[in-house]
C-alpha cells in the first residue's frame, strides 16, 4: 500500500512547519504593523469594538517618550561597548587556542564555551550574588587587595558595564568557535611562505591571519550586533531596568509596555522602531563590507 | 648549519610563546568557570554562612537543606515537571523540523525555492516584534495560560530546518528510489531510511533541543499566569524576586538548573561544537 502519491508528499512534510511559521512568524509582523496604528490595550483585547485607529500617534508618542529615548541611548551604549568587546575577546581566545593546536588547548574550547549553554536566569542570579555590595565575592576580592568597593549594580554607568561584563562572559563561546573554524580554513602554505621570508609570529598574525578572517569578523559582528540590539534578559532579571531606568534596553521597554502595562499598540510601535533600526544598521554594515572588499 | 640553527631557535621561541599563551588561557579559564564554582559551593552552605565576612571557600557546615527547601516549600517539583514537558514538546518540534528539511531537500514542487527562502527569512525577524502579536494571536485561540500556548510559538525553527535540509540533500536519490520500488510509502521511507541515516544531525539537534527546552524562559513567562505552568527558569526568577536576600536558596536553584546542562554539554561537547563550526561559517 502506498500511503500517498509522490506529488502530494512534499506538502505533507512541510505543511506543519509552514503553518506554524506563518502563524507565529509571518502573520505577527502584519498584526504588529496594524496594531501599532491603533490604541489596542486590555479593553481592546476584551472587545474589539474598543479598538480605534489613531494613525501615527503611537510612533510620535514613543519617540517623544523620555524613557524610550533613554532606552535607545542605553542600547547604543550596550552595542558600542559590548560588541567590540565580545569580538576582541573571542578573536583573541580563538587565536590563542588555535596557536596551541594540541589536546590541552582544545580542552579550553569547552571551558570558554560552557557559559553560553547555561540558563540565562540562573546565570543572572549567580552574577547578582557575585555583584552583591555587602557580601558578594567581587567586592570582597577588591577589598582584600585594598581596592575600593565597586557599586556594581547601584551606579547608573557601572550597572550598564556590569551587565555588559556578564553578557560578554556568556557571548564569547559561540563566536570563538566560529573564529576557530575560520582559522583552520586558512591554508598552511601562507604561513610557510611567510616563515621562509623570516616574518615574525606577530607579523604573520597582522598580515595573514587577520586579513584572512575578514569575512568571519564581518559575519560575527553582524550577528552579535543584532543580538545586542535586542539585549533583554540580563537587564530584565538583574536590575529590572534600574537604577532609574539606567539599564532599560529598548527590548525591555517594549516588554514592559506590552505585558506589564498592556499598551499593546504603543509597544508594537516601539518594536517597529527597533526593527527598522536593526535593518538600517545591518545595511550600513553590508555597505561598509562591500567598500572594503572593493579596495 | 645556520638555517638549522635558525629553525631550532624559532621552535624554542614558539615553545615559550605556547607556554605563555597556555598560562593566559588557564587564568582566563579559571575566571570563566569561577561563577559556576562559587554557585555550587554556596548552594551547600547554610544561609548564615553565606553572609560571613570573609566568605568561606568550602562550606564549613555542609548542608543539602537548600535543595530540600526548593522542593518542599517552593514548588520546584511542579516547575521541573513543566520544564520536562517543554523538553518533550521540543523533541516533537525537532521531528517536524526534520520532516520539513526532508521535504525541502528531496522533492521538487511548485515554488519550493521561494518557500525555502521565506522559511530562512523568518530567522531575521526580531523576537521583540513578534512577541506582542503572537500573544494576541494565542489569546484569540484561547491558548494563553496553557501548556500548548507555551510551546507552540517556538516549536519549529528555520535554523533547524536549514541544517536538516543541508544534511538530507546528501542522501543519494537512488536509495530512496529503491525503497519506493519495494513498495514503501513516502512517510515510511522517511521514518525507516532517512531518519536512521540522519543520526549525526539528529543527535546534535536533539541535544540542542534539550538545552533549549530546559532553558526556555520568555514564552512561559508571557503565557503562564498560573504557577502550575511555570518552568524552572520562571520559578527561579520568581524566587529571586520573593527571596531576594536568600542567596543560599538562590544558588541551590541555579545549581539545579545549570549542573544538568553542564554535564550534558561536557558529554556531548564534541558534537555541539562541531555543529556550530560547520554551520556557522558556511
Amino acid at each position: 500500500m502506498k500511503g500517498m502519491s509522490q506529488s502530494k508528499a512534499p506538502y505533507f512534510f512541510i505543511a506543519p512547519t509552514l503553518i506554524l511559521l506563518t502563524l507565529f512568524s509571518l502573520l505577527p509582523i502584519l498584526v504588529a504593523l496594524i496594531i501599532s496604528f491603533t490604541n489596542m490595550d486590555l479593553a481592546g483585547l476584551a472587545d474589539w469594538s474598543n479598538i480605534s485607529f489613531v494613525g501615527l500617534k503611537n510612533y510620535i508618542d514613543v519617540l517623544a517618550d523620555p524613557i524610550f529615548t533613554k532606552a535607545i541611548l542605553n542600547t547604543l551604549f550596550y552595542v558600542i561597548v559590548g560588541v567590540p568587546l565580545v569580538i576582541l575577546c573571542s578573536l583573541a581566545i580563538a587565536i590563542m587556542i588555535n596557536f596551541g593546536a594540541n589536546r590541552v588547548f582544545k580542552a579550553f574550547r569547552i571551558v570558554y564555551y560552557m557559559p553560553s549553554v547555561t540558563n540565562v536566569v540562573a546565570v543572572a542570579v549567580v552574577w547578582g550574588f557575585l555583584y552583591n555590595p555587602a557580601f558578594g565575592l567581587l567586592n570582597y576580592v577588591l577589598d582584600s587587595v585594598h581596592l575600593p568597593a565597586v557599586p556594581w549594580l547601584q551606579d547608573p554607568i557601572m550597572a550598564k558595564i556590569s551587565l555588559i561584563l556578564m553578557a560578554v562572559w556568556r557571548g564569547v563561546g559561540l563566536n570563538m568557535i566560529i573564529f576557530i573554524a575560520a582559522l583552520q580554513g586558512i591554508p598552511k602554505s601562507y604561513y610557510e611562505a611567510a616563515q621562509l621570508d623570516g616574518a615574525s609570529t606577530w607579523k604573520q598574525l597582522i598580515h595573514i591571519t587577520i586579513p584572512m578572517l575578514r569575512f568571519a569578523i564581518f559575519f560575527v559582528s553582524i550577528t552579535t550586533m543584532i543580538g545586542w540590539l535586542q539585549f533583554f534578559e540580563e537587564p530584565f532579571i538583574m536590575t529590572n531596568g534600574g537604577p532609574l531606568d539606567s539599564t532599560t534596553s529598548v527590548a525591555l521597554f517594549i516588554y514592559r509596555n506590552g505585558f506589564q502595562l498592556s499598551h499593546f499598540g504603543y509597544a508594537a510601535a516601539g518594536s517597529f522602531v527597533l526593527f527598522i533600526a536593526i535593518i538600517v544598521i545591518t545595511m550600513v554594515q553590508f555597505k561598509f563590507q562591500n567598500k572594503e572588499t572593493d579596495l | 648549519m645556520s638555517s638549522q640553527a635558525k629553525a631550532s631557535n624559532a621552535s624554542s621561541s614558539d615553545k615559550l610563546l605556547k607556554w605563555i599563551l597556555g598560562i593566559c588561557l588557564t587564568v582566563g579559564g579559571i575566571l570563566v568557570i569561577l561563577p559556576f564554582v562559587w554557585m555550587i559551593l554556596s548552594a551547600f552552605k547554610p544561609e548564615g554562612e553565606i553572609q560571613n565576612i570573609p566568605p568561606t571557600l568550602l562550606p564549613e557546615k555542609f548542608t543539602t537543606e537548600n535543595f530540600k527547601n526548593l522542593f518542599q516549600n517552593m514548588n520546584f517539583g511542579v516547575y521541573l515537571k513543566n520544564t520536562l514537558m517543554i523538553v518533550f514538546f521540543s523533541f516533537i518540534g525537532l521531528f517536524m523540523n526534520a520532516m520539513a528539511g526532508f521535504g525541502f531537500a528531496k522533492y521538487k514542487f511548485k515554488a519550493d525555492n521561494k518557500l525555502f527562502y521565506i522559511v530562512l527569512a523568518t530567522m531575521m525577524i526580531p523576537g521583540q516584534v513578534t512577541m506582542i502579536p503572537v500573544y494576541l494571536i494565542l489569546n484569540q485561540m484561547h491558548l494563553t495560560n496553557t501548556m500548548i500556548g507555551i510551546v507552540l510559538p517556538g516549536l519549529v525553527g528555520a535554523f533547524g530546518i536549514f541544517l536538516f535540509r543541508q544534511f538530507m540533500s546528501t542522501i543519494p536519490d537512488e536509495l530512496l528510489e529503491a525503497t519506493r520500488l519495494d513498495g514503501a510509502g513516502e512517510f515510511r521511507t522517511f521514518l525507516q531510511i532517512v531518519l536512521p541515516i540522519s543520526k549525526p544531525i539528529l543527535a546534535v539537534q536533539g541535544i540542542l533541543a534539550f538545552i533549549g527546552g530546559w532553558n526556555s524562559f520568555l514564552w512561559p513567562l508571557i503565557i503562564a499566569n498560573d504557577e502550575k505552568l511555570y518552568t524552572l527558569s520562571v520559578g527561579l526568577s520568581l524566587l529571586k524576586g520573593q527571596y531576594g536576600g536568600n542567596y543560599a536558596l538562590q544558588m541551590a536553584g541555579s545549581t539545579f538548573m545549570v549542573v544538568p546542562i553542564i554535564i550534558i554539554f561536557i558529554l556531548f561537547q564534541k558534537h555541539i561544537i562541531e555543529n556550530y563550526a560547520i554551520s556557522g561559517i558556511k
